[in-house]
């Protein structure tokens, strides 16, 4: 009798909970659209002021649509109008870029492999204390760093050159390289090193036969990681490089500063769309990779 | 000689990174330490000087504005990230259609520097042509958002570019620590009698604790180094407004020939970051030893 009350009161119950379930789901995706359109509303208005006109963007709103595909302003912002002097434009300073970031991303993640590779399989008295001394370095403020870097740079004769960024790229990046690598390789069975070492293999032959080969998902995260933090630079950029070596974030934020002629918002917006493409491309083919490296990197921020 | 390398070879290969980190991280740190202890203006002299780069430093009404926007913007960065990370996560939680393209958009802006995401805000915010002439052309006609260009206001342009840029991040953290508990607990709860907004608030939220933890370090981090952001949106301004201590110390190194000074301005920062950081590693380091 008792378990037949609580029952019927019980479908009572659900009843009155499917409705407002049904409410709850609509809020919920109300929410969470609300808040995608939040997030989006700053590419959209890039992309569209991108292709509009001056004229176009003075008669209309952020968000009005373009009158066609117009790619004149990316034109402009990749090659410049061919006039001489104050003539600046993107491509001369993405492949600075470019050639900055391919050899910094190398080096730091080599680097970062084999110092992961040492801690995690050739361990040795003290190694936690080296690990911890490195990984200090993912932590200071860059700014702590910037004054001797920059007079170190000069008496090198590297100061405003792409060679002198690649050291600083892979030198401050070496921490998280280093962090990725022996935390990958910690869960790799030290068993199979020990085995391989009593076959008489050395210390390179197991890197190369053993580790490398199981290591392409951390190799990707930590290239991307290492891509999109190069890339985005703008710190170390600014500060130790200037004119025709600066690198493309740097370039950008000149373009848009400068004051000679009269803004143009839409020439401003496709160079910052020309300086994100590259990043964006990246993360939304292996976004799967992006995020693992940002969640176990991201005390840099 | 042949088995001394061989027995060395691993400490051989570890020394350039420890050398480099060596000389790179720690030389320099310590370096900059001492020359915030001397008189240098244009280019470093060595002998000492005690606290006065520190003395001026705390006196200098630019460095005590840029304090203050430091904290206002890390209160309401912190506020703003966290809340609406996880509120996102939460709901994004609850079997959602299209979750991972919901994700992929509020994740975005983590792949695009501060330069560009800057410029854009730049753009959007700006009176004449961007959101106040959109809702005026809307037909608010005493419509006013001029908070980019308003020295009382400009700071929290910062904030809303900064948020839009991080709580994605913060929403990606909490759903991996969402999706890291086991559904018994939840379906314990469940038979137990707690509703949805229950099992969140009293079980699943108070066990995200090193979750929070996390995010609270990382984004107190990425708040006390912001420069970029600062640089792309008001480069300041307007006057000194939106000045920050990363801004004040690259314009006094690199600008204004005051390196005593900047070394200085560097080394509270390098506290700053170190009062934060310190005790995270701390408990990080005791729960890997736990294990």
């Amino acid at each position: 009798m008792q378990d037949n009350l609580k029952s019927s009161s019980y479908q009572q119950l659900e009843q009155k909970s499917k409705y407002t379930n049904m409410f709850l789901r609509w809020f919920l995706y109300f929410v969470l659209i609300l808040f995608a359109s939040y997030f989006i509303f700053p590419l959209y208005v890039m992309v569209v002021t991108s292709l509009k006109t001056m004229e176009e963007i003075r008669q209309g709103t952020l968000l009005s649509w373009p009158s066609g595909l117009n790619f004149e302003s990316w034109a402009v912002a990749w090659g410049g109008r061919g006039y001489g002097a104050g003539d600046t434009f993107l491509k001369p300073y993405f492949w600075n870029s470019i050639k900055m970031v391919v050899p910094a991303v190398f080096f730091s993640t080599f680097i970062g492999a084999m110092t992961g590779y040492v801690l995690t399989k050739w361990r040795f008295k003290g190694d936690s204390w080296v690990f911890l001394f490195l990984l200090f370095g993912c932590f200071i403020p860059f700014q702590a760093i910037l004054l001797p870097m920059a007079r170190t740079l000069g008496a090198l004769g590297i100061s405003n050159s792409i060679v002198g960024l690649v050291l600083v790229h892979t030198v401050y990046g070496i921490p998280f390289t280093t962090l990725f690598f022996r935390n990958y390789y910690v869960s790799v069975p030290t068993e199979l090193v020990k085995a391989a070492r009593i076959d008489g293999a050395g210390f390179f032959k197991i890197f190369f036969k053993i580790l490398l080969p199981i290591s392409a998902p951390i190799i990707v995260v930590t290239v991307i990681w290492q891509f999109t933090q190069i890339w985005n630079d703008f710190l170390f950029g600014s500060t130790f490089s200037f004119g025709e070596a600066a690198p493309i974030q740097v370039a950008l934020n000149n373009m848009v500063l400068s004051s000679t002629s009269v803004k143009e918002y839409n020439v401003d917006m496709a160079s910052a769309i020309i300086a994100g493409v590259p990043t964006l491309i990246v993360y939304v083919l292996a976004g799967k990779y992006f995020i693992r490296g940002l969640t176990s990197g991201a005390v840099k921020g | 000689m042949f088995k001394w390398l061989e027995k060395n070879l691993p400490k051989i290969v570890m020394a350039p990174a420890v050398g480099l980190i060596g000389w790179f991280v720690y030389g320099f740190v310590l370096w900059t330490l001492y020359i915030s202890f001397t008189n240098s203006k244009i280019l470093p002299k060595y002998e000492l000087w005690g606290f006065g780069q520190y003395e001026k430093l705390w006196a200098s009404r630019k460095w005590l504005i840029s304090v203050d926007n430091l904290l206002v913007f890390t209160a309401l960065f912190l506020i703003f990230c966290i809340v609406i990370g996880i509120i996102l996560a939460i709901f994004l939680d609850q079997k959602i259609r299209a979750e991972g393209v919901l994700r992929t958009i509020y994740l975005y802006p983590m792949a695009l520097s501060f330069i560009v995401t800057g410029t854009a805000w730049k753009w959007i915010l700006n009176p004449t042509l961007g959101i106040q002439k959109m809702f005026i052309d809307w037909g608010f006609e005493n419509f006013t958002f001029d908070w980019l260009v308003n020295r009382e206001m400009a700071i929290y342009t910062i904030v809303i570019a900064g948020v839009w840029q991080s709580a994605g991040f913060v929403m990606a953290l909490f759903l991996a620590g969402l999706r890291s508990v086991e559904d018994e607990i939840i379906k314990a709860a469940k038979i137990d009698g707690a509703g949805l907004f229950t099992v969140y608030w009293r079980i699943l939220l108070p066990m995200m604790r090193p979750v929070f933890f996390t995010s609270f370090v990382i984004l107190v981090h990425i708040s006390i180094k912001s420069y970029d952001l600062i640089v792309a949106l008001t480069q300041g301004g307007p006057g000194i407004s939106t000045t920050m201590p990363a801004l004040f110390m690259t314009q006094a190194a690199f600008h204004k020939s005051q390196v005593g000074l900047s070394a200085a301005s560097a080394m509270m920062m390098f506290m700053a970051v170190a009062a934060v950081i310190i005790p995270y590693l701390y408990s990080e380091l005791r729960r890997e030893n736990a294990r």
